[in-house]
């Protein structure tokens, strides 16, 4: 195992908060490098003047008016929320107690 | 000039004022209730798609236009991906390479200088929700409530150049851009409310060099007054890790009110790592060159040019139009009563004065009195038709009973009196009430006649021509001089 990708998995990982057991650590490292590798394969070729591709439809966006809508019910606001708190979502403590 | 110099650029964040929010019809107001103002689009619940709300562009773009910021024809929206629990979908819809508008500047005045701030760039994102934390502040709370109302709200994101180099000097800059948008429509700029919300950078470098030192970035200050208050303080601080021979630390750190320092936030808060990519459910942003061209028609006065119109068109002295830039809402009632008033000196000077503090006294709003009213009241001044004791109880009346002046006069009897056969009996009273300073007068001493007239004034409610009332408290005394003079030889 590459020991850039384990470190680049480690990264990745804790970005997006999810915990890996140490087989599926090794098993997404192995497919991180091969996803970076056609990466870099692609990166072989000249795109100068090619303007980059952020969406395959080639329209604008579309406008509506400034109209206000009727939202949702509060019970269903709030229907799926871990834990409720009155009308308020409650969440955990946000920083690291030392 | 000191060893170092401090380089500031500022990162601010308004509010567009919209009825409803960037990408969903639910309602942009704040102070509805908790979590009432939601949709699956601003709640991030999948299948739920973003569309652009019209007005918030625009708002965007005028301000852009305002700044004269470079609006480009087309610009992207990106994710910026993060996770914290006011941003249901751990993202924010931002702009990162492609933004708004690019480049500008605020140029506003220093004392009687003119100072030029460059800005970086202007941007649209989405707004986040609000935490409330159960305890004294986020470090210590056990844990935090959340309400989605504000998520999704249209934010502007306006991020200067480091062109700063003071706290004074920011908070200037921010008072400046605040008035600016403020004329413009764009936000109603309220700081207490969070609607306006400044974040800083603020690094020291050897004065002279052009280099750039490590900076910090300060968050968390809530008024104009603290922005100021905190770059001071993180001035200092950094002054005295370099003097020591130290290195800055590039931190995020938190500005505390009560203890009036900067506290640094450790770890996660500080580190960046958002993988930006480009929003896939929204098209590109384009603006074309006929909208630029109607919201450029559409631009109103800017505070500077206002400024410079005010002293050109009134001939009004530097505090004065100071303080009808700042509140505008009173230049815009000078002018109005300037339409039918040539006097511009002595219209300011009641404006400022007398108006202001009849307000205050009755706590009344500006629109209860018609400056046609205020123009009413100093006509009569004018005209001798009453005295200035009188204008200014008038003033007090027409504007608790919003009824015309020329009206009151009329009812209440406010009219000055000059005719001598109304004041002689008054003048005898005071006379006859008054031997010292009638004897204090036949002494040679002149002022006392400024006191005696003073009493015939308050006896008559402040309704006697003091001119006339000189003229005859001088005449009478000096008749009775004469008499006393010719009894005692």
């Amino acid at each position: 195992m590459d020991r850039n990708f384990s470190e680049e998995v480690a990264h990745v990982s804790r970005l997006a908060r999810l915990e890996l057991g140490q087989d599926e650590k090794e098993q997404m490292a192995g497919q991180l490098q091969s996803i970076l590798g056609i990466a870099k394969k692609i990166q072989e070729l000249d795109t100068s003047g090619v303007e980059p591709t952020s969406h395959v439809i080639n329209l604008p966006a579309v406008l509506r008016d400034d109209e206000v809508r009727p939202s949702l019910p509060v019970e269903q606001v709030l229907q799926n929320s871990p834990k409720r708190n009155k009308d308020y979502f409650q969440v955990p403590r946000i920083t690291a107690v030392d | 000039m000191g060893r170092y110099e401090t380089v500031i650029g500022l990162e601010i964040h308004v509010e567009l004022q919209t009825a409803s929010k960037l990408f969903c019809g639910c309602s942009a107001r704040f102070g509805s209730e908790p979590n009432t103002n939601c949709c699956p689009v601003c709640l991030g619940l999948p299948g739920s798609l973003p569309v652009f709300n019209r007005r918030a562009i625009e708002l965007a773009v005028t301000a852009a236009l305002a700044l004269n910021s470079e609006v480009q024809d087309k610009s992207r929206f990106d994710r910026k991906n993060y996770f914290y629990p006011d941003l249901p979908k751990a993202y924010q819809v931002s702009q990162y390479d492609q933004p708004l508008a690019k480049g500008g500047f605020l140029e506003f005045r220093d004392e009687n200088k003119s100072r030029l701030v460059n800005l970086e760039r202007v941007h649209l994102e989405e707004e986040a929700g609000k935490l409330i934390h159960a305890g004294e502040s986020i470090l210590d709370a056990e844990y935090s409530l959340v309400d989605y109302n504000r998520a999704g709200i249209p934010l502007l994101e306006i991020v200067t150049k480091p062109d700063l180099r003071s706290g004074s000097e920011a908070r200037l800059f921010l008072e400046n851009l605040r008035l600016l948008l403020l004329y413009a429509g764009i936000s109603d700029c309220k700081m207490e409310e969070g609607s306006l919300r400044c974040d800083a950078n603020i690094s020291l470098r050897l004065t002279g060099s052009q280099e750039l030192g490590t900076k910090a970035e300060v968050k968390n200050m809530n008024s104009f007054k603290a922005v100021e208050a905190a770059l001071n303080y993180e001035a200092v601080r950094q002054e005295k890790i370099l003097n020591a021979g130290g290195k800055v630390d590039q931190e995020t750190c938190h500005w505390n009110e009560e203890t009036k320092e900067t506290i640094p936030l450790r770890g996660k808060e500080g580190s960046s790592d958002y993988r930006y990519f480009p929003e896939p459910d929204l098209l590109p942003l384009v603006i074309d060159k006929s909208l630029i061209n109607k919201l450029t028609a559409l631009l109103p006065e800017s505070p500077l040019q206002r400024y410079q119109r005010l002293q050109e068109q009134y001939g009004l002295a530097e505090s004065e139009v100071q303080l009808f830039i700042e509140n505008r809402e009173l230049g815009d009632y000078f002018e109005s009563a300037a339409k039918k008033y040539s006097n511009y000196h002595n219209l300011a000077n009641w404006v400022q004065g007398d108006l202001l503090f009849q307000l205050r006294e009755c706590g009344c709003r500006l629109d209860q009195l018609l400056p046609d009213h205020l123009v009413e009241i100093l006509d009569l001044l004018d005209s001798g038709e009453i005295n200035r004791p009188v204008a200014k109880e008038l003033l007090a009346e027409s504007l608790r009973a919003g009824s015309s002046p020329r009206d009151l006069v009329a009812k209440k009897n406010l009219g000055r009196i000059a005719d001598r056969d109304q004041l002689l009996p008054l003048v005898n009273q005071v006379i006859a009430e008054n031997p010292e300073a009638v004897e204090n007068f036949m002494l040679g001493k002149d002022k006392a006649i400024a006191f005696l007239v003073g009493k015939v004034m308050a006896l008559s409610g402040g309704r006697a021509d003091p001119g006339e009332l000189n003229q005859l408290f001088r005449e009478l005394l000096k008749k009775k001089n004469g008499c006393e003079a010719n009894g005692t030889s």
